[in-house]
């Protein structure tokens, strides 16, 4: 178990270097540097920034600076914004990280309890109409839900704004709005696992056996049915995070989404790296947080 | 057994495909699907050839936000321009991305997934460690990266192409537009095609079949092509239908975070978020586009879901 945690955790930091890599070519071939954006300096300014930022240096030295940057636990100034990047992050991480918990939690809530009831109610209509629901969960994207949901509900609710991040009540419809699709996807994951283990003997004898139906359902097929649902929970909880920026954008939230998009139209090369050096560790870590989840649910994968 | 005489209906035989088509027309959920896509199609494809309806990018000031009337059925948006001739247009673009794209990762994914799966060995591992790898970065991410990157080069392709002829202009900015889209979203999103061709491959290339192709001693080459790729047209189906609403997605989020389609290009992304934008004073510009658009990607998913059930039954868990 030791032994595949530290490979996957080398295997992740390859990961995440590879992505480090791709994102810092990408961003330096695309034509513009962090200097051409709407304040314009005068030539000797925009020569000084640059040498201050190693960036008329080749590609490969930027590289090499910028991993020994990283080595000292430093991840470099944001030449637009002229703070610290670590300091951004550190700003705007926890606005995405609840709004990534909340949504998590609210489709684990309602997509493993609604898949579990329409395997257990087969064919039926209850079945036939979770199913459909979590189709449309899956066909309507976020930012149809989310204008939907600020300018329908947060309007006539008291307590409910239509954006912002202020008290707690301002999480509610952000992470709703979040949560929804990955709850429509964890109903079907649920349902086709649960299916699968309702099959199985063991089932047929418990029930032989004279176990109440309830007990069956919660002691012998849940472990094994809701096995896949957990193997997507983690990459999804990374997914929410790294892909909440549509939802930051419409509600307003101060999360990290606003500064990966606008990083990128603005060549800020240090926060972009920043921000998807973070995504990428999150990935990894989710990854094997699932893995590790399925390994002590399924006890055929302890070798 | 009943001698063949008797029984001329079976001498008839079922492929495959009429198997699967019996099987998708009991599905009703799929039929509606396939009834839905069918009339959305017609209408964003073949309408527009006509000219019932007004140009989608023709603004007029002086006749914002109008009602649904006899001239303008669904009304007009902020700028005075005919809503249900830029949901048409719009659907064009959008349908168009979703269709292209998925053909290019497709191509990408089955060569990739087929060439790895039929090499096996060492070749396979190091093949698919790298899609693991890929798998592992964040799609959205590099689509935005890369599509900005590749849109810079199609500009110069655009003013070279014009330069050359000048009559063309219109479509030639149209059609170099869409290409970033294209390429970014087809050439990152070809990871799943891959491993699902991968796994056809590994289970076709053990069946007798093969054996005897490779015994008369025909290429690698042939085997791949003539004899493995064709049994493998069922799940590589199903997973195009799949794929297409999910790119769809991708290209209306991109054009949302206005990073995708750029105009005179218009499609249901931009409808959705210019619609945003007048959620509280004029919510139809919002709710028809998301209606036509959530339909949409509803009709692909459930006919998708309807398709691997006919052709792939064994893959049919969820």
């Amino acid at each position: 178990m030791l032994h595949t945690i530290i490979s996957r955790l080398v295997q992740g930091v390859a990961v995440v270097f590879c992505l480090l890599l791709i994102t810092f070519v990408l961003v330096r071939l695309m034509p513009g540097d962090p200097f051409s954006g709407e304040k314009a300096h005068s030539e000797h300014i925009i020569q000084k920034n640059k040498e201050r930022f190693h960036l008329d240096k080749s590609y490969a030295e930027q590289f090499a600076v910028y991993l020994g940057y990283l080595a000292r636990g430093d991840m470099g100034d944001s030449p637009v914004k002229e703070q610290p990047v670590s300091k951004i992050i550190k700003h705007s991480f926890p606005a995405s990280l609840i709004l990534g918990i909340a949504g998590i939690t609210i489709a684990i809530l309602i997509g493993i309890p609604a898949g579990i009831l329409s395997a257990l109610r087969k064919n039926s209509y209850i079945d036939y109409g979770t199913m459909v629901v979590a189709m449309a969960g899956i066909s309507i994207p976020s930012f149809v839900v989310a204008p939907l949901l600020a300018g329908q509900v947060a309007t006539r609710v008291p307590f409910l704004k239509i954006a912002g991040w202020g008290d707690p009540f301002d999480w509610i419809l952000p992470s709703i709005t979040l949560g929804i699709g990955t709850a429509a996807y964890l109903a079907r994951i649920t349902r086709g696992g649960m299916l699968e283990v309702l099959n199985q003997d063991y089932i047929r004898t418990a029930h032989a056996k004279g176990v109440h139906p309830l007990v069956v359902v919660t002691k012998h097929a849940i472990r094994g049915g809701i096995i896949p649902a957990i193997a997507y929970v983690g990459p999804a909880f990374a997914a929410l995070i790294t892909g909440s920026f549509i939802i930051e954008t419409i509600f307003q939230v101060p999360g990290m989404g606003q500064h990966f998009v606008n990083a990128t139209k603005d060549r800020d090369y240090f926060l972009l790296q920043g921000v998807v050096i973070l995504f990428g560790t999150l990935i990894v870590f989710a990854n094997l947080a699932a893995d590790i989840a399925l390994v002590m649910l399924n006890p055929r994968l302890r070798a | 057994m009943s001698s063949p005489t008797q029984n001329t209906a079976t001498l008839k035989g079922h492929s495959l495909w009429s198997d699967a088509w019996i099987r998708l027309k009991k599905n009703r959920m799929a039929m509606v699907s396939l009834g839905i896509l069918f009339v959305i199609g017609t209408l964003c494809f073949i309408i527009p050839i006509f000219s019932f309806i007004p140009d989608p990018n023709n603004q007029n000031l002086g006749n914002t936000f109008q009602a649904p009337a006899g001239n303008h059925l669904l009304g007009t948006d902020q700028s005075g321009r005919d809503l249900l001739a830029r949901l048409l247009y719009g659907g064009q673009i959008s349908l168009l991305v979703g269709i292209v794209a998925t053909t290019v990762s497709v191509i990408i994914g089955l060569s990739y997934g087929a060439i790895a799966g039929y090499a096996g060995g060492k070749t396979d591992s190091v093949m698919m460690r790298i899609v693991d790898i890929l798998y592992g970065l964040p799609f959205l991410v590099l689509v935005i990266l890369f599509s900005l990157l590749i849109s810079e080069h199609a500009k110069d392709l655009t003013d070279s192409m014009i330069h050359r002829w000048p009559d063309h202009e219109v479509v030639i900015k149209k059609i170099i537009n869409l290409v970033p889209l294209f390429v970014a979203i087809g050439a990152l999103g070809w990871l799943t095609m891959a491993r699902v061709a991968r796994a056809q491959v590994i289970s076709l290339k053990k069946q007798e079949f093969v054996e005897a192709a490779v015994s008369l001693g025909l290429s690698h080459r042939k085997i791949l092509l003539r004899h493995i790729m064709p049994n493998m047209l069922g799940p590589i189906i199903v997973y195009a239908t799949l794929t297409v609403p999910g790119f769809v997605l991708t290209e209306a989020t991109l054009s949302f975070l206005g990073l995708g389609v750029e105009s005179p290009n218009s499609s249901w992304g931009i409808l959705l978020s210019e619609g945003a934008n007048y959620m509280e004073t004029h919510p139809r510009l919002l709710i028809i586009p998301s209606v036509v658009f959530s339909l949409t990607l509803f009709a692909l998913n459930f006919l998708g879901d309807g398709l691997r059930d006919a052709l792939d039954p064994k893959a049919a868990k969820d």
